[in-house]
This record gives structure tokens, C-alpha cells and sequence, in this order.
């Protein structure tokens, strides 16, 4: 064996980051599995008499299964049946765009020692200055969409500067204040909707007037309707956050005092002044996922209801603990969501019986609850720990104190 | 009990933090052990406790063979271990946690725990010992050195005979330290042996019987408690090390630092600093000595901008108290804060990093929004080798060094930027020999260039030998502000308050800014 491809497997055996989520998707589809098998009536039954005749078991469970994730992987990537073959991968891609704004959204704060729980208030409050500006200002069709996604921002920046406002302070812990925040934007928006400034005079139900059609994200080029502009800003938005976190002086500051803020104060870096910063950009962020969800394809009235956050600002914080708070990391968790999402989807319309589109939602859990475990998955596959000594990837995995003796040593 | 270790061979990656390490402990005998940081005394410590396990060699505990693969086997052999860090529960009681993990032992068929029987033994142990302890104290309301003894009584009830006392010195006062040593030979006495890992010099010849040196991860040799000290920190270091500092006598300028009236309030809403006044002349070094916790750690805070202080602090006119740490540091201040890890370093930043943390948006590090990774990059490499770093590469997370090149890291970043005033609390805390001469060395260097230099420290002796005038802190006041060659007598006097009634402060303080004028006069001649 040659060096190189042994240095390889040494690296693949090591439990490196990357090792440990392929894996942890790995025991996701298992589990998976496993559970299309036990929510389908026939196949327990099968299994019942497992003992007697057990190719029947074993051959259905087989079918059921493959053809659940055949499906998914239809939904999500590729289809050969289909005309327009690669029309799923860009499903895909239109569920990952929020996916990956509000991963970043949380990333930043998280990367400067704050938890952004508070992506619903942000997102709602984007979402009700994007709509306003949506439908009351007449401009042509370029500046008009500009000006909704600046009212988007300034919207969730508002809110996110106030949860790090009320921080630096007054001390209120960011978590709290936040979920307080997420219960006073739900009550707010559902008052919103109610008035006459905002409730749509053709219409019985809680939705707001819609957004005139120059407010809508154009769109950009491929098969899917559903490709508009705020793809182009996600991916702009990843390598923003990419050049802020690595490259500038204010991330500079920022990751300093997320990982000791009593040095980045005694070195001369304003704690609070940061803080406040951190939650501005997120809360800027997760503006743009209100935009996505207002003047983007995917929403069907182009207006507020109650239910408009969609769960996306919780949903970003587990793509951002899947992605490590890395800009890259996180637009890879996005993208796996989203083909989760998007494949879920057909799974569900396609198979028969029908396997549920919460086999998905279990899926995303799994493969969360074992990459924040990697000891675990690291016992599961005997993997090497990895070493320390600066060239290989730092994981948490190593007992403290071996840890320490061997920084000893060194 | 008599202990051996026979060849101890451990290897981390590349680097062996043991190799063939043979050691005897005889039973009743203090035994030191002497290295530098990172010469692998801990990791050997561990490997006789169980946390780790050798790659090859042999434990032999009188004449048979053992293998320790946890803590539990080790303390069934009876050997106990003071860590450097604490383990105990600060909530729990003296007793409580004393009990921690052996209270099965003492529970009765349903668990139940027999208080009045685990504060019995508590008492019993520490009395047969003579180590009072308060077994109804909550640990977190008790000063580090009983906080210690706790740990010992601790190894002691669960009957070890072998003490492994892990830089147990480092963390004290230099009372602690003299009732410490007390308890170590009464430990001696009742016939436990001792291992007491170190790299301070005085301390070793203080208390120990027999010397072992280790350096890189070898036995380098051994030596009698009548060694002098240079021939320890020879053998410890490597090469001949000066432990006195090398220095001409100063040459003051005009004033640099005026600090009048200041007075600081701690965490705990106490008055730790109290109307502190004091002058700092450009070309000296004024020491400030004291024990742990007069306000000395207030003091600094206040100049350096971290905490509100009222009264004034001026650096050549321009005030420092009442603005921010990065209004302070940008008037050329360079600060080694006491606690490198807690206020000191970014352990998840390279060496690179946090050598540009305080300067990362001015140049040639960066500016208002971009970082120059390669200016930053070339200045951690530079830094590196000027200040002897011990590391991989400026890539490596300061995290992942040890205590004394840590230290080096915050030490040289102060001093990088040619700082107009020094401010350096505890420069060598936990630095070893070697590099305690370096640092010693550069902050000569910023004095003979012309700067003032204030040094605060717990160790008498370094106040000693860098000071060009010692200012003595007791109970939040400067009690005396006197020339270096004062003797130590005097200055522990001092130290411990000197009779000086808490009436007579006000008194005392003048006096101390006229002996600052009237030494700093001296001096000019």
C-alpha cells in the first residue's frame, strides 16, 4: 500500500469532522429504514411470522425501503424518468436558500459566544417591513424588489440589534429575552394582519394584502420556476460571512470573544459594542429568509399569515450545528436539508403505502443529535482519536486529561 | 510503602513525554520533583495515577509488580494525588466532599449516609495529622490554601501511603506555602513518603530529602537538598542559568505614571483599592508587592481601564482611569494581564492570533475592516523565535501549549509593541527558569530604554530583583513605599500589615508619596 492512500485511510478512520457527519448520516438512514418498516401495518405483520417464512419479510422490507429512499433520491437530486432530469436537484437548492440564511444567522452570533434563538421574532418582524414596503411603494420592477430586500434586513436587523442591545446593557441573557421576543412577533403579527393597513380586503382568513409584482424575486435562470435571485444572495451571503469571519477585523473580534471575552476586553475589544454587532448581522440575515418567504416562489400568496416563519429560524439552528458555524459548513448542511426536504416530499407523494413525510423531519433529528455526539459515533465505529498537535483537525472528542498531558508534553 | 517506577516510556504522537524513566520513592521520604514546564513530570504523575498508561515500563509498588488502569487501582495501592486544580465541589461542605465516591463505604443498607460518622473521620484524620480543616466549611469559603489541605486530608482518609503533591505552591501565598511544608513533614513523620513536583528552586531545597531532575522527558540526573540553586536550574535547564538579574543601578526621568487618590471597588462591592496614590518615573521599575488579594489585581485593572475607579491615573498628562481598556492600550500601554488564561489568551486563536489581538486593526496587522493574515503570520513566526516559543509553528492554538510558553506568548505581546508603559502582573507566573531570565532580561531592556515599568508579583524575590523602588500593598493602601535593597524581614512586616492601624492609613500613605519623592531623589544622584 502506498503511502499516500494509507495516509488517506488514516485520515478517513480518524475521527475527523467530516468522518464523523458522513457517518452520522450513515446510522440516520439505518434508523430510517427501520422506521418506514415499523409504520408500515403489512410488513410487521410480515415480520411476525419472520421465522416460518422469512424471504417474505426480508424481500418487502427491502422493497419498502429502497423504494422509499429510491424515492427521495428522485425528489432530491436526480430523476431519470423525469423530462427535465436535474429539475430536483434544483428543488433542492430552493429549499436550501433559506435554510442556508438562517444557518448563518445563527452561525455568527454562535461563533461570538451568543445563542440566536430569536430567528422567529427577527424573520416575522423582516417579514412585516418587506411586506409593507411590498405593497405600498410603486417602483420599477429592479429598484422596487432592492427596496423590499433592505426593509427585510433593517426589519430583522432591528430585531437582533435590540436582543444585543438589551445584552450589552442591560445583561439580559440573549436567550431569554429572545423567546420572549418570538412570543411578542407572533402577537404583533397576528394583530398586524388584522388591521386595516395590512389585512387583504379580498380575503376571509388572517393574510396579509399581497406584495405587488415588481416586489417578487426574479427569476433566475433553470428548469424550476421556483430559481429566483435570492439564491445568487445566499450564496453571496455564505461567502460574505466566509470573508467576515476569516479575513475582517471585526470578525476578528468577534470569534475572540467567542471563544475568551475576558481576553478580548482586557486586550482592548468592546465586549458589549460587538455583541451588538453580531446580533445586527444576524438579525440582517434572517431578514433575507423573511424576504425568501414573502417575495419568494415558494410562497404561494406573497403575503404575511401566521404561520409565515415556517419553523425556518429554529430549523437554522441546527444547520448551523450540522455545519459546524463554519459559512461553508453551513451551506452544506442547508443543501442536505433541503434535498431532505424536497426528496421527503416526493417520498411521501410517490410511494405506496404511503411512507410519511416525518420519516424526514426523524432523519434530520438523528443525524443532528449524532454529529453534537461524536464520541458517540466515535465508539459506534471504533475510530482513532484524533491527535493533537496543531495539522489535524481539533475535535473535542479526547478525554480532557489526556488532552492536557499530552499538550504537556509538548 | 516503597514505590518504583521502572523504564516508563510514553509517547505522543512524535514527541516522548517519558523516556525510560526510572524513579524510587522510599517510604518516609519527600522526594522532588524538578523540571521545566512541559519536561513531562506530569505526565509521569498521571501515568502512577492511572490517567494514563505507558507505553512500556513497569510500576512496582514493595517488590510486586502493578498495573494501574484507572485512578481507583492507583488509590487501592495506595497512592493519592493533589491535583493542580482542585477536585472538589465548592457548594458541598469539608465533609461532603470528603465522602464523595466512598460514601457506600459508609452508607447504610439503603444508601443512607452516616453523617455524623463521615465528620467524625474528617476530624479524627485531621487531627492525627495536624491538619485543621472545618469539616462544616462550604469549600468555596475557603481560601486556596485550606482548599489544599482538604485535597490531602482527602488522599489521607482514603489511606495512601505514597502523596503526590502536584505543584501544590503554585496557587499559594508564601505563608501557605511555609504551613504547607509544615504539613509535608509531618506527613514525613507519620512514615507516608512524599512526591512533590516543582519547578521553584528555594522550595525544593526547603523541603526536600531527596532530588530528582527530569528534562525533555528524561532523567537528567539527581541531586542533595544542599545543592546550591544554580546547580539545580543548571541540571534542570540545561546550560548555566543567572539567576540574579543583571542590572545597573536606574536613571529616572520625569514622571510617567501619576496615579492620585485612586480608589477601587471589587466585584463584591468591597473597597479594594483605597486612596492609592503613588508616582512612576520614565527609566525605572517600581514593584508592587504584597500578598494575593490586597488590591493589587484592582489596581491594575483601574490603570489599564477594565474596572471603574475614582480619583486619577495619568500617563504623561493623558488621564487612563474612567476611559476603556482600548482607549488605554492605544496610548502605547502594554499590559501581561495576571491570569493568562482567564484575561490573557484566546485559546482557540493561533500563537499568531493572539500576538495581534490588541493591535489586529491597526497596521501593519490590519485596519478598520481587513486583517493582513500575512503580516499577522510573519509577526507570530518573528515573535516566535525572538522569544523562544515552544511550538510547532505560529499556527498552533495557544490552547495547546504549556503554562510557560503561554506566558511567553502574553509576555511578548506587550512587550512587541514597544509599549510606553509596562504593566506586568505576575510576568513569570509558572514559568520555569530559563525563561524566567528572558523575561526577567527584556523588562530590563524596556527600563534602560527610558520607559517606566511597573511590576506587581507574590513573589518577593522577583519584586526583589527587578524593583527599582517597591511599593508594599496591604488591605487595599500602599503601606510603604521603600528603596529595593530593603531586606526581606522588612518587607514582609509590611506585607502582613506592620503594625499599621487602619486610623493611621491616611498618614501612612503620604508618608508613602514622600518616600516615593524622596527615593526617587536618591536615585537621581
Amino acid at each position: 500500500m502506498s503511502s499516500r492512500l494509507k495516509r488517506i485511510l488514516v485520515g478517513i478512520s480518524t475521527a475527523n469532522t467530516v468522518t464523523v457527519t458522513v457517518l452520522a448520516f450513515v446510522i440516520a438512514v439505518v434508523i430510517g429504514g427501520i422506521l418506514m418498516i415499523l409504520s408500515d401495518q403489512k410488513l410487521l405483520h410480515e415480520w411476525g411470522y419472520v421465522f416460518q417464512v422469512p424471504g417474505d419479510a426480508f424481500k418487502d422490507s427491502w422493497h419498502k425501503v429502497s423504494g422509499g429512499y429510491t424515492a427521495m433520491f428522485k425528489g432530491a437530486i436526480y430523476d431519470p424518468d423525469n423530462p427535465q432530469a436535474f429539475r430536483p436537484i434544483e428543488n433542492t437548492i430552493v429549499n436550501a436558500t433559506p435554510l442556508a440564511f438562517a444557518g448563518l444567522a445563527v452561525a455568527v452570533p454562535f461563533r461570538s459566544g451568543l445563542f440566536n434563538i430569536g430567528g422567529q421574532s427577527q424573520i416575522i418582524i423582516g417579514a412585516v417591513c418587506a411586506t409593507w414596503v411590498g405593497f405600498t411603494i410603486s417602483a420599477p420592477m429592479p429598484l422596487h424588489i432592492l427596496l423590499v430586500i433592505i426593509a427585510g434586513i433593517i426589519g430583522g436587523a432591528a430585531v437582533g440589534g435590540l436582543i444585543g442591545l438589551l445584552k450589552a446593557r442591560f445583561g439580559a441573557h440573549e436567550v431569554i429575552s429572545s423567546i420572549m421576543l418570538n412570543n411578542i412577533a407572533l402577537g404583533v403579527l397576528a394583530w398586524l394582519i388584522s388591521t386595516k393597513t395590512f389585512h387583504d380586503p379580498n380575503r376571509h382568513d388572517a393574510i396579509s394584502k399581497p406584495v405587488k409584482d415588481s416586489a417578487l424575486l426574479p427569476h433566475i435562470h433553470g428548469s424550476s420556476p421556483e430559481m429566483n435571485l435570492s439564491t445568487v444572495l445566499a450564496i453571496l451571503a455564505v461567502a460574505a460571512v466566509w470573508w467576515l469571519l476569516s479575513r475582517s477585523s471585526l470578525g476578528f473580534r468577534l470569534r475572540a470573544l467567542g471563544s475568551n471575552p475576558e481576553a478580548a476586553n482586557t486586550a482592548g475589544i468592546s465586549v458589549s459594542r460587538n455583541q451588538v454587532y453580531a446580533m445586527l448581522i444576524a438579525g440582517g440575515l434572517m431578514g433575507l429568509v423573511a424576504v425568501t418567504q414573502i417575495s419568494g416562489t415558494l410562497s404561494a400568496s406573497h403575503a404575511m399569515t401566521n404561520t409565515l416563519d415556517n419553523g425556518i429560524g429554529f430549523t437554522g439552528i441546527t444547520v448551523a450545528l450540522l455545519g459546524r458555524a463554519k459559512p461553508v459548513g453551513v451551506a452544506l448542511a442547508a443543501l442536505l436539508f433541503g434535498a431532505l426536504n424536497a426528496g421527503g416530499r416526493v417520498m411521501e407523494a410517490t410511494t405506496q403505502p404511503t411512507v410519511p413525510h416525518d420519516v424526514v423531519t426523524v432523519l434530520q433529528a438523528i443525524i443532528v443529535v449524532f454529529v453534537a455526539a461524536p464520541m458517540l459515533v466515535q465508539e459506534i465505529f471504533r475510530l482513532r482519536d484524533v491527535r493533537r498537535d496543531g495539522s489535524a483537525a481539533v475535535t473535542s472528542v479526547a478525554p480532557a486529561t489526556v488532552v492536557d498531558s499530552a499538550t504537556e508534553a509538548l | 510503602m516503597r514505590l518504583e517506577l521502572r523504564g516508563i516510556t510514553k509517547t505522543f504522537g512524535s514527541v516522548a513525554a517519558n523516556s525510560a524513566i526510572d524513579l524510587t520513592v522510599e517510604p518516609g521520604e519527600i522526594h522532588c520533583l524538578l523540571g521545566e514546564n512541559g519536561a513531562g513530570k506530569s505526565t509521569l504523575m498521571n501515568i502512577l495515577y492511572g490517567l494514563l498508561t505507558p507505553d512500556s515500563g513497569q510500576i512496582v509498588v514493595d517488590g510486586e509488580a502493578r498495573e494501574f488502569k484507572s485512578p481507583r487501582d492507583a488509590i487501592a495501592a495506595g497512592i493519592g494525588m493533589v491535583h493542580q486544580h482542585f477536585m472538589l465541589v465548592p457548594v458541598f461542605t469539608v465533609t461532603e466532599n470528603l465522602v464523595l465516591g466512598n460514601e457506600e463505604a459508609r452508607g447504610g443498607l439503603a444508601g443512607w449516609l452516616d453523617r455524623r460518622k463521615a465528620r467524625q473521620d474528617v476530624v479524627d484524620v485531621s487531627e492525627r495529622y495536624g491538619l485543621p480543616v472545618d469539616p462544616d466549611a462550604l469549600v468555596e469559603d475557603l481560601p486556596v490554601g485550606v482548599q489544599q489541605r482538604v485535597e490531602i486530608v482527602k488522599a489521607l482518609m482514603r489511606d495512601a501511603e505514597v502523596l503526590i503533591l502536584d505543584e501544590p505552591t503554585a496557587v499559594l501565598t508564601p505563608q501557605e506555602t511555609e504551613e504547607l511544608f509544615t504539613v509535608m513533614r509531618g506527613l514525613k513523620a507519620a512514615g507516608k513518603s512524599v512526591v512533590f513536583i516543582t519547578h521553584k528552586l528555594n522550595e525544593v531545597r526547603a523541603v526536600a530529602d531527596r532530588i530528582t531532575v527530569i528534562r525533555r522527558g528524561k532523567v537528567v540526573g539527581s541531586a542533595e537538598p544542599t545543592a546550591t540553586a544554580r546547580e539545580l536550574a543548571s541540571l534542570m535547564v540545561g546550560r548555566d542559568v543567572r539567576l540574579v538579574v543583571e542590572k545597573g543601578p536606574a536613571r529616572p526621568g520625569e514622571v510617567a505614571l501619576r496615579v492620585r487618590g485612586l480608589s477601587v471597588v471589587d466585584d463584591r462591592g468591597q473597597v479594594a483599592v483605597d486612596d492609592v496614590s503613588f508616582d512612576l518615573y520614565a527609566g525605572e521599575v517600581l514593584g508592587i508587592a504584597g500578598v494575593q488579594g490586597n488590591g493589587q489585581t484592582e489596581l491594575v485593572e483601574a490603570i489599564t481601564g477594565l474596572r471603574p475607579a475614582t480619583g486619577t491615573a495619568e500617563l504623561f498628562g493623558r488621564p487612563l482611569v474612567g476611559t476603556s481598556p482600548r482607549k488605554v492600550l492605544r496610548q502605547g500601554v502594554g499590559h501581561v494581564p495576571e491570569d493568562r488564561q482567564h484575561d490573557g489568551l484566546v485559546p482557540d486563536f493561533s500563537i499568531a492570533e493572539n500576538l495581534a489581538l490588541d493591535l489586529h486593526d491597526e497596521p501593519p496587522f490590519g485596519g478598520l475592516w481587513k486583517l493582513d493574515l500575512d503580516a499577522i503570520a510573519q509577526n507570530g513566526a518573528e515573535r516566535l523565535a525572538e522569544f523562544d516559543i515552544r511550538a510547532e509553528s505560529a499556527l498552533t492554538p495557544a490552547g495547546a501549549l504549556s503554562g510557560g510558553n503561554q506566558q511567553k506568548v502574553v509576555v511578548a505581546r506587550a512587550l512587541q509593541r514597544d509599549p510606553n508603559l509596562l504593566i506586568a502582573a505576575q510576568p513569570t507566573r509558572g514559568v520555569d527558569v530559563g525563561a524566567m531570565e528572558f523575561i526577567h532580561k527584556r523588562i530590563i531592556e524596556q527600563r534602560d530604554a527610558g520607559k517606566p515599568v511597573l511590576i506587581v508579583s507574590t513573589e518577593l524575590d522577583e519584586i526583589t530583583a527587578l524593583a527599582d523602588r517597591i511599593a508594599v500593598m496591604y488591605r487595599g493602601k500602599i503601606v510603604g513605599i521603600v528603596p529595593a535593597d530593603t531586606s526581606n524581614e522588612e518587607l514582609g512586616l509590611l506585607m502582613a500589615g506592620g503594625g499599621v492601624e487602619d486610623e493611621q492609613a491616611p498618614v501612612e500613605a503620604t508618608d508613602a508619596v514622600q518616600a516615593a519623592e524622596e527615593s526617587s531623589e536618591t536615585t537621581d544622584e
